[in-house]
């Protein structure tokens, strides 16, 4: 027999013996299978960065024509569920009671200073949740705008209106950049996460020292550890991907070729992560542990998914260049909304494709220490 | 009694060496939360520091030179370019190296002499919708501060409302203030619950839980010995965290610390008992670490940490009210920024109680029933 085919029925046997290790225990069809549909159904219908209703503690010490119509404003709208409070002390522990989110205030002289040209009212939010807080801040504009509209003598607006176009996503519909992002956390979890796991379980168990006495290479063990997670971890990319089409009804405007490729890649990055961590530390318990911080945590908090790399301060951006997810996103947004911009493909993929390369040959490196 | 007591306190003992001895499994309790703790507590944040523009200028006027002149001066827009051709805005959106791009038209200052609507185009880019709201947002309050003086220095000046917002216990909104204190229960959840679920399946994989269950231990003193030692370990960490809020962030603790070591106390109980619960029902470590994750993912996603509780789908909100997070962001919140007592916090102290008894207690029956 040959040796390349010799090598190859190596790496074909030992495929095979993963691959049911896979199919034969629960939890990594879980991971495999539940875990993409799961991520799917948390993201795509659990997480909305809207508030839909705020309610509020109303205050009028105007008690006139004026400040009557203006709550009526604020009763109008569909954010706002208002609530009458007599007085400061009783709105505040409305607010601590968590039975209103807050206050808003019309001032004894309201309709005076109305009438004078410039009046003032008070909105108090709880900033305990500081986002949440800065939406209804925004929310509150509404009502008011509307209520001075109607005013005889108001300026309605102001003499320069902006007109606003939001490019690759005209609807405002978060699921556009979420789907882009759940893939690359579902390659993540399954490629780092998972792999980690299983590998360090070998070392723990000695079964991977058991190998090196067969004529089984380090780097043919490599390839056939990659492979069913590859395998397992592309269905994973499927499922995401007909989700984003079928269910979320995402655009692809960019080439779907490219989009599978550059799966592919982060894909790899994400296997040897999860493999060189396995292969160093050779504890469950640790590499899991570590996995789950080098890698899912990153993809999710510092890849610029949920929270935009442009609102890091400078010394946590600098951080980011190191998180493969980082490109990842990028990557997968772009094909996904914006289409084939080729400055922006070339140059995450080429970054991925070295990190992929690099953390390759640093595992089959670490591998091959382990023989000696 | 007095036997069972040091039995216990045997146990306790010995989890404490089998966690604390090994210096690398000291430092992956401890160095991931502290790292997470400093780069989150930085990068969560929906608020942009600075948002890159171009400006397609037309009209090169005085009144287009003095908004373009209040947008860069208010140190958040950072102007990248001045484009002479409509053609160059698709590509510096495309590529991502200007978020938004202004168009002036070039009879804006004519249009605004007269006293007429002025329309002015901005294109955002959408490939993260949320970003270009955020940075849209920034753009109007711009532009109706120009508006107003504009109304002013050229007698066109109407009526107007002002609204002044003051935010409660965090008055500059600032997005760290809701994070860090959140990250408290975040993290010692992941760490405990995944400790936890380790700690029994360790022993069943090693074959040592056979050997504990020969000795007189009763099975609910393996579970209380179990169950404390990873609850002092979960102390310990939020008490880390705790201090890097105080310390680094400087994020003043209004609230009582009986109070808050309380409230944490039952929430670790509740982690503690669903950590147990997990590993009373696996066979491998593997299994367990599976399984926990798949209990943490959604436990974090839907607590409110990311996006508000509030806006999610009320059939997942009414799911969640098994998740212990939920509670513990609130009442950490509340305790470290409101100073929120007792009384206020009994709608997060009552269901965390119920899930760490119905945990605990379902934990121990399974433990016995997989003795017998």
């Amino acid at each position: 027999m040959p040796e390349w085919l010799a090598k190859w029925r190596r790496i074909w046997a030992l495929t095979r013996k993963e691959t049911r290790q896979i199919v034969r225990d629960p939890s990594s069809i879980a991971i495999g299978g539940v875990v993409p549909v799961m991520m799917i159904l948390l993201f795509g219908y659990g997480m909305s960065l809207d508030v839909t209703q705020v309610s509020v503690a109303v205050i009028d010490q105007d008690r006139s024509a004026d400040s009557a119509a203006l709550i009526g404003a604020f009763r109008l709208s569909p954010y706002f569920k208002l609530q009458s409070a007599r007085s400061m002390a009783q709105a505040t522990n409305l607010v601590l009671d968590r039975k209103v989110d807050g206050i808003l205030q019309i001032p004894s002289d309201f309709s005076r200073r109305w009438h004078d040209g410039a009046a003032v009212i008070q909105i108090m939010v709880d900033g305990t949740d500081a986002n949440e807080a800065r939406i209804m801040q925004g929310y509150a504009e509404g009502p008011v705008a509307l209520w001075s509209a109607a005013q005889p003598g108001a300026v309605s607006g102001g003499p320069v209106i902006v007109t606003s176009r939001m490019w690759f996503n005209e609807a405002n519909d978060s699921h556009y950049f979420i789907v882009p992002g759940l893939i690359v956390l579902v390659m993540t979890i399954i490629g780092a996460f998972l792999t980690a796991m299983v590998v360090a379980r070998e070392w723990e168990r000695g079964t991977l020292e058991a190998l090196f006495v067969t004529p089984m290479r380090a780097g043919e063990l490599l390839v056939s550890k990659i492979i069913p997670y590859f395998v397992l971890g592309m269905f994973g990319f499927v499922l995401c991907l007909l989700a984003g089409q079928f269910l979320f009804h995402v655009p692809l405007r960019g080439s779907l070729w490219l989009l599978c490729l550059a799966s592919m890649i982060y894909l790899v990055v994400a296997l040897g992560v999860g493999l060189l961590v396995s292969t160093w530390v050779k504890s469950q318990f640790l590499a899991s542990q570590l996995a789950m911080t080098l890698t899912l945590m990153p993809a999710m908090m510092l890849s610029g998914f949920i929270y935009d790399l442009r609102s890091m301060p400078t010394i946590i951006r600098g951080i980011t260049y190191a998180m493969p997810a980082r490109y990842a996103v990028a990557l997968l947004q772009t094909l996904y909304l914006a289409g084939n911009v080729g400055s922006v493909i070339w140059l995450n993929l080429g970054v991925l494709t070295a990190m992929a390369a690099m953390l390759m040959l640093a595992t089959r490196l670490a591998t091959r220490k382990q023989l000696s | 009694m007095r036997s069972s007591l040091l039995r216990i306190l045997a146990l306790i003992q010995k989890e404490f060496l089998a966690v604390l001895k090994d210096p690398r499994s000291r430092f992956i309790i401890f160095l991931p939360p502290i790292i997470q703790c400093l780069i989150f507590g930085y990068a969560a944040s929906f608020d942009l520091n600075s948002v890159a523009y171009a400006v397609f200028d037309q009209d090169h006027s005085a009144a287009s030179t003095a908004l373009l002149a209040r947008l860069d001066g208010s140190g958040i827009f950072q102007r990248e370019a001045t484009l002479s051709r409509a053609e160059d805005i698709a590509v510096w959106i495309d590529s991502g190296r200007a978020l938004m791009v202004i168009q002036i038209d070039q009879d804006f200052e004519r249009h605004l002499l007269a006293g007429d609507a002025t329309p002015l185009e901005v294109i955002a880019d959408g490939r993260n919708s949320n970003t270009a709201g955020t940075a849209l947002g920034y753009f109007s309050h711009v532009v109706a501060d120009f508006n107003s003086d504009w109304q002013s220095t050229h007698g066109q000046a109407g009526q107007s409302v002002q609204i002044l917002t003051r935010s409660w216990y965090n008055p500059n909104l600032d997005s760290s203030w809701s994070m860090v204190p959140s990250l408290i229960g975040t993290l010692t959840m992941m760490g405990t619950m995944m400790l936890t679920a380790l700690s029994v399946a360790r022993e069943r994989e090693q074959g040592t839980f056979d050997q504990l269950l020969v000795t007189p231990f009763r099975p609910f003193e393996i579970m209380i010995g179990k169950a404390i030692p990873n609850l002092v370990i979960g102390l310990a960490q939020a008490t880390t965290i705790l201090l890097i809020a105080q310390f680094w962030f400087r994020i003043p603790f209004i609230g009582s610390f009986v109070v808050l070591y309380a409230g944490l106390t039952l929430f670790l109980m509740a982690a503690v008992g669903l950590g147990l619960f997990v590993s009373s029902i696996v066979k491998t470590m593997q299994q367990a670490m599976l399984f926990a994750f798949l209990l943490i993912l959604p436990f974090a996603m839907l607590s409110g940490l990311t996006t508000p509780f509030s806006s999610m789908p009320s059939i997942l909100q009414s799911a969640m009210v098994i998740n212990p997070l939920r509670y513990s962001l609130d009442l950490t919140k509340r305790v470290y920024l409101e100073g929120a007592g007792f009384t206020n916090l009994i709608a997060d102290f009552l269901p965390l109680l119920v899930i760490g008894v119905v945990t605990l207690s379902g934990a121990a029956w399974l433990f016995r029933r997989r003795l017998t």
